[in-house]
């Protein structure tokens, strides 16, 4: 969905009659097609959401229990923070670097958000649901300044503010937790509450996936991010500010973080310094299997979100269907694999193409 | 109006630019004016790439002016440039292989809505536009991603086309193209021109830089050798300039007995890089294959020593078909092979000079699986002496030694395998004269032992000077198999350029 394909984009131009001419008369050698290589990008965000759609149904006709409303109220509320990591995590990956530190920084929003309550017990929500957006935003930038200014990979500097961030939490939490009794109702309502059977976080996840999605697709920021990711030289050589670029991307990764932390805080009401521990590898895991590509310049948020609603799917499914919990780890990893191998196989079909119609010599 | 009186849009005075050791632009002056397509020739490795860089404010020169519109500028960057309304097509396509064709010719500087969000419908239109003019038939929402050379050349001029420049560079724009596609190319190369746009047009080919340009400015070693309208120029003149220096007396190659046939590929052929590239050498004999970059000259090198796979053909060694893809077995058969980028891909620049050294023979040098150090130490010692190392100590990282010597590490490397046919691709890339000399006598001499050596020169000196044949690669293809005492700069360079000397007479 980055690529400009909307019935009204091609249409306006008229483009499709005025060119087929041409091609008769120009005499160049035939070209790859490029039409179905877009396809294959929208190809992969419907073979998520059919996947998704399948398992939901197989599992609904196994056991109808399955997709009561409160199944699928909790189904909604166990992707909504999944989701919104991993749009914050397809920003990253699609200039290509990687955020491995969003675990810690959505449990020190979530502890810092569960705090600011305990401490100041008449605050506005908004107000609390800010300064949590606010600590991650913090810890993202840092994580964004110190890749393009130190110029260390992005694995190994969020590798290390992966645990910097977690020590700060154990020290600032010092073995306290903050319990439900000690948020305001209203606060931990916002976890329960419904707009027409979508509970209000996952509302939010939709709104934040729209927004983000929109942005990268249509404006020059959100593009050059995956200019930068394609190609770095030519990012430069095309005048792109991509340190600029990659610590916003950083930032804006660090503040979902943050959403993610007070939206985990709202829902269970009990938040100590552990909270996120582990997750950012199921977040790269959703992106990954959503079609971002760890090579950067691919993928959308919305395959990224996508991929987060089908892991979330289907670790909610496969118990159902009495799968052995130990089986469900090694049933992600496959899929996984699976994802990228699918993949691969696309771009060395695009490779062998692209030799297949050498220019010269031969 | 007199040309003097309106200041040029783009001018260079004495230009210098160094990388490390080694003195890229010397002093080069140039002069862009308006209404003109200026064409820079001269030999690889002359400073032309580096010049273009400096002009589209990748590389700050270290001395000298930049004078746009007549004043001093300094682009610090590639959008300071692009401000000041100079676009560049490079000679390597600098696209975005996963945007669309048309994200690739607006990116940073798409067209946008009111709301500033991308107007995608203008964008495509913009691009089909440009592409009309250029009489290109290309789907704009396809990703550039499996475009074929000549078509990512057509999106970076499209790319220059739509920015409007005054100051237009091309690097070789044309190397890929087609004929009819190239001279498409100079019909929008020549309406620009007469909109007052300022060309400036770098090609190996002699017929488009006379067919198309008003002035031509040589380029050697750096400098600037001349500047002339192009009807004061003929093909001979400029060649002579290009290479201008006296070369026999400079590189030394002794004659040696020519034994055997050591080497033999036969129709060898890899598709889109190379093809039907056959060859023989003896032992005690130095080809030279000699051609512009990019003719695949190290393609073929590295597909018959086994790194790069090939379509068609066979590598025979002493006799014996060599297997296709199997770098080990041409290390058994006795081939060596002394890459391009030694940096890349002939060293480690972390790990000690003694490890680098002994590289190619850990197992010879090990007992009972485990190396033994002090034998590694014993033999890059020797092999150190023997090519007459200058190093601290033998345990220093590789990266500390100047590129001269890195090389004779490499060579070493390799010589202590004691190959029978050694495979140098440019062996004096980025070296000093002084050692440059000592590697071309130490060729001399593995020459004259009974070695059958390939060199891939880019330097016609080093060529003409070393070489027994020299084999003339163009675009993939042997366009000429020349005998020492044929082969000249003119000759070696016709054939590089593909073309014959009465043709571009």
């Amino acid at each position: 969905m980055n690529a400009p394909h909307t019935p009204q984009a091609s249409g306006a131009t008229g483009a499709d009659t005025s060119t087929a001419p041409e091609t008769s008369t120009a005499g160049a050698p035939p070209r790859p097609k490029g039409r179905s290589a877009r396809r294959q990008i929208q190809f992969r965000e419907l073979g998520v959401l059919l996947a998704v759609v399948i398992i939901l149904v197989a599992t609904w006709l196994y056991n109808p229990g399955f997709l009561s409303s409160q199944g699928v109220h909790d189904l909604f509320l166990g992707a909504t923070v999944l989701s919104v990591l991993a749009v914050g995590q397809a920003l990253v990956l699609i200039t290509r670097n990687v955020d491995l530190s969003v675990g810690s920084v959505m449990g020190l929003s979530a502890f810092g958000t569960g705090l600011l309550f305990v401490t100041f017990p008449g605050l506005p929500i908004p107000v609390a649901m800010l300064a949590g957006i606010g600590i991650g935003l913090v810890a993202g930038l840092v994580n964004g300044l110190l890749v393009t200014t130190v110029q260390v990979p992005a694995l190994v500097v969020t590798l290390g503010t992966l645990y910097a961030y977690r020590g700060l939490n154990h020290w600032w939490a010092g073995g306290e937790q903050v319990n439900a009794h000690d948020m305001p109702a209203s606060f931990l309502l916002l976890g329960s509450f419904s707009v027409l059977g979508v509970p209000l976080p996952a509302a939010i996840a939709i709104a934040v996936v729209a927004v983000v999605g929109f942005y990268l697709a249509r404006y020059r920021s959100g593009r050059e991010l995956y200019a930068i990711g394609s190609n770095a030289d030519a990012a430069r050589l095309s005048g792109i500010p991509a340190a600029r670029r990659v610590t916003l991307a950083f930032a804006a990764n660090g503040a979902l973080a943050g959403l993610a932390g007070v939206l985990f805080a709202a829902r269970y009401g009990t938040v100590d310094s552990t909270v996120g521990t582990g997750m950012e590898l199921q977040v790269v895991a959703a992106a990954v299997v959503g079609g971002v590509a760890i090579a950067g310049g691919v993928g959308t948020v919305y395959g990224a979100a996508l991929g987060a609603v089908l892991l979330t799917t289907i670790t909610a499914a496969l118990p159902i269907w009495q799968v052995n919990q130990f089986w469900q780890e090694a049933v992600v990893g496959a899929l996984i694999l699976a994802a990228i191998g699918l993949d691969r196989l696309l771009a060395l079909r695009t490779a062998r193409r692209l030799r297949g119609g050498g220019a010269r010599g031969a | 109006m007199d040309p003097a009186e309106v200041p040029p849009p783009l001018a260079l005075v004495d230009v210098t630019k160094s990388f490390g050791s080694v003195r890229a632009l010397r002093g080069l002056s140039l002069e862009l004016r308006s209404g003109e397509i200026h064409a820079l020739v001269g030999e690889n490795g002359a400073g032309k790439s580096t010049l273009v860089k400096t002009i589209a404010g990748v590389h700050r020169p270290d001395g000298g002016q930049v004078l746009v519109d007549g004043s001093p500028t300094g682009f610090a960057a590639p959008v300071d440039a692009q401000r000041a309304g100079v676009a560049v097509i490079y000679q390597e396509p600098t696209l975005f292989p996963d945007l669309s064709v048309a994200e690739n010719i607006f990116v940073g500087r798409q067209p946008r809505t009111r709301l500033r969000t991308i107007d995608r419908a203008r964008m495509r239109r913009d691009t089909e536009e440009a592409f009309t003019r250029l009489g290109v038939d290309m789907d704009p929402d396809r990703p550039a991603r499996g475009l074929s050379i000549a078509d990512q050349q057509l999106v970076e001029i499209a790319k220059a086309l739509t920015r409007q420049a005054r100051v237009l560079v091309m690097d070789e724009p044309t190397a890929a193209l087609s004929g009819v596609e190239a001279e498409r190319l100079f019909t929008v190369a020549r309406t620009l021109r007469d909109s007052g746009a300022a060309l400036l047009f770098i090609s190996h080919r002699f017929d488009e830089v006379f067919a198309l340009c008003d002035r031509v400015t040589v380029v050697r070693d750096g400098a600037f050798v001349s500047c002339d309208p192009t009807s004061d120029l003929d093909v001979d003149t400029v060649v002579r300039r290009m290479v201008g220096r006296e070369v026999t007396s400079l590189y030394p190659k002794e004659d040696a007995e020519r034994g055997e046939v050591l080497l033999e590929v036969d129709g060898l052929t890899r598709h889109g890089v190379f093809a039907d590239v056959s060859m023989k050498v003896r032992a005690g004999e130095i080809v030279a294959l000699a051609g512009l970059v990019g003719a695949g000259r190290s393609e073929v090198i590295r597909a018959v020593f086994g790194v790069d796979r090939y379509d068609a053909g066979t590598v025979r060694v002493n006799g014996e078909t060599l297997p296709p893809g199997r770098p080990r077995a041409a290390m058994a058969a006795g081939i060596a092979l002394v890459p391009e980028d030694r940096r890349q891909q002939g060293l480690v620049m972390e790990s000690s000079i003694e490890r680098n050294a002994t590289a190619t023979r850990r197992w010879p040098l090990s007992r009972l699986g485990l190396l033994r150090p002090r034998a590694e130490r014993d033999s890059a010692r020797d092999w150190g002496e023997r090519l007459s190392l200058k190093f601290g100590r033998i345990t220093d990282p590789v990266s500390t030694l100047s590129g001269g010597n890195q090389q004779k590490v490499v060579l070493a490397k390799w010589l202590s395998t004691d190959p029978r046919v050694l495979f140098v691709d440019e062996p004096t890339r980025g070296i000093d004269v002084g050692t440059k000399a000592e590697v071309h006598r130490l060729l001399s001499t593995l020459a004259g032992r009974g070695l059958a050596i390939v060199m891939v020169s880019s330097e016609l000196p080093e060529v003409l000077g070393m070489a027994d044949r020299v084999l003339v690669m163009h675009e993939g293809r042997v366009t000429a198999e020349l005998d020492r005492d044929e082969a000249d700069e003119e000759s070696v360079m016709y054939a590089a350029t593909g073309q014959r000397p009465n043709e571009a007479a």
